[in-house]
């Protein structure tokens, strides 16, 4: 269980965090999404204590993390471009964070071999594609059986065959009882991955409702059309 | 951190501060000559080098760094990490480079002054790019406040002790001299190593004083303690910064 708040953020005169208040339940599957520079990548690194905010406060089951790093441990995240150090290699990489994470929990290899990596461990990070570097975030991001999961765009510059083997990866997580807090652009692929849509707007949450309900209000089957509808027609006014 | 020592520049950096001193004790007829012009390169390059390339590499490490905040360690300890990371392997090219050649040539009390003045130099331009990539986030002015700083240490600090000399000489200031040559590190360390290499008379009246100061055994740990606070201030005030940095 995670709670935000009445969390707020500036960046100099620029309000990127008005006033956030979220609450994200066990289980859930939330998709943020939001026109670009709403914000969501903002909240997505306050909630892993990479960006500090201003005001309010996040708690996940109850205990605030502010100034905390030990609840990381049950964060997987995925960022939208990941960088790492150009003369590492994968395998240094993959060593590097074990050694960091410091457990003797089993390692979750099924995206390391689906996603074909372990052909390419003497690989350095400065050679690899954007997909392929994308590929070892994914990777990371799953390693150490997180309870949550936050991805940042995580299917932007995999081809379709991986995208879909996270796509996968994602709902079968997702039903062993993961919760998931995914940005994505790309509404369609949605569909199957979420059960909770918030909608973000000049750093506000505008609406956050169970797919569900949208889809029986809309009566729209498809998440991208249902939204649409929505803004069109404000329901989420009515609903707030 | 491996992927410092793998990178190409610091290999070059070696191999250059090597053929510089191979270079300088084999064209110099005394090795104390040697040494001596060993000090002006280190005194130059040296701290060029720590500051430039540790801030450059921290810019460049900036995501890396936000990847490594995702994961469950703390803030303070990636800053630490980066800062060991780098001071190693800039003392493993300064080894390599200087220390062992000195070791070679001139294993004397001032080779091995040189050598610890050196890593210290290291350390205290190391600790410095890590002050100027908390203060900005924006690369182009950390660098530019990275050359300044070392430009300002290395030749513009001299000529403003040098013209409050000129200005001043007709009044007794040489202890004022001494207190304002705390702050520059590059300073401290010269008049350590020039001390000890008898070659004070050179400096005059001040030198004089410099050495009833410096060159006694107070004066000297007076000196490397101001180089190791030199060392360890300006970096407990990026980490402090760091803490509660956005990334």
């Amino acid at each position: 269980m995670i709670e935000i708040i009445q969390l707020k953020k500036s960046f100099g005169k620029l309000n990127v965090l008005k006033e956030i208040n979220l609450s994200l339940h066990d289980g859930e599957s939330y998709a943020l999404i939001g026109p670009n520079g709403c914000g969501k990548t903002t909240l997505i690194k306050s909630i892993l204590g990479i960006v500090i905010a201003n005001n309010g406060d996040i708690r996940i089951n109850q205990k605030s993390i502010l100034n905390q790093f030990d609840y990381r441990k049950s964060i997987g995240y995925m960022p939208q471009i990941g960088h790492y150090p150009s003369n590492m290699t994968i395998g240094n990489i993959i060593e590097m964070i074990r050694v960091i994470r410091d457990t003797d929990e089993k390692i979750d290899e099924e995206l390391y071999f689906a996603f074909n990596l372990h052909h390419s461990l003497d690989k350095k990070m400065s050679t690899l594609s954007g997909g392929t570097t994308q590929k070892v975030s994914a990777f990371l991001a799953f390693m150490f059986n997180p309870n949550l999961l936050i991805l940042d765009e995580p299917t932007a510059g995999l081809d379709p065959i991986s995208s879909e083997i996270l796509k996968e990866k994602i709902i079968r997580e997702k039903n062993n009882g993961k919760t998931f807090l995914i940005t994505s652009h790309i509404l369609s692929e949605l569909d199957e991955m979420i059960s909770q849509l918030i909608y973000m707007q000049d750093g506000a949450v505008l609406f956050h409702l169970p797919v569900d309900e949208i889809r029986e209000q809309t009566q729209e089957n498809k998440i991208s059309k249902a939204i649409a509808t929505m803004l069109k027609n404000k329901f989420y006014v009515t609903n707030h | 951190m491996l992927d410092i020592i793998k990178n190409k520049i610091i290999l070059i950096y070696t191999i250059l501060l090597s053929i510089l001193s191979w270079g300088i004790f084999a064209l110099e007829d005394s090795s104390g000559k040697g040494i001596l012009t060993l000090l002006n390169v280190i005194l130059l390059n040296v701290p060029l080098v720590s500051i430039i390339f540790s801030t450059i590499y921290l810019y460049n490490s900036s995501e890396f760094i936000e990847l490594l905040l995702s994961q469950p360690i703390k803030r303070s300890r990636i800053w630490v990490s980066f800062y060991i990371g780098l001071l190693v392997a800039h003392w493993i090219s300064y080894i390599i480079g200087v220390a062992v050649p000195i070791l070679i040539f001139k294993f004397s009390a001032v080779g091995m002054i040189l050598i610890i003045v050196g890593i210290l130099i290291n350390a205290i331009f190391i600790s410095l790019a890590f002050l100027s990539t908390a203060i900005t986030k924006d690369k182009a002015k950390g660098i530019g406040m990275s050359i300044l700083l070392w430009l300002f240490f290395a030749l513009l600090f001299d000529g403003i002790v040098l013209f409050l000399l000129f200005q001043f000489s007709e009044y007794p200031i040489e202890k004022f001299m001494v207190f304002i040559a705390a702050f520059s590190p590059i300073d401290l360390a010269r008049i350590l190593v020039l001390l000890n290499l008898d070659v004070s008379a050179l400096m005059g009246y001040t030198g004089a004083i410099f050495k009833q100061y410096f060159g006694s055994q107070l004066g000297m740990i007076v000196t490397f303690s101001l180089l190791l606070i030199w060392a360890i201030i300006p970096f407990m005030i990026s980490k402090r910064i760091f803490n509660k940095l956005d990334l």
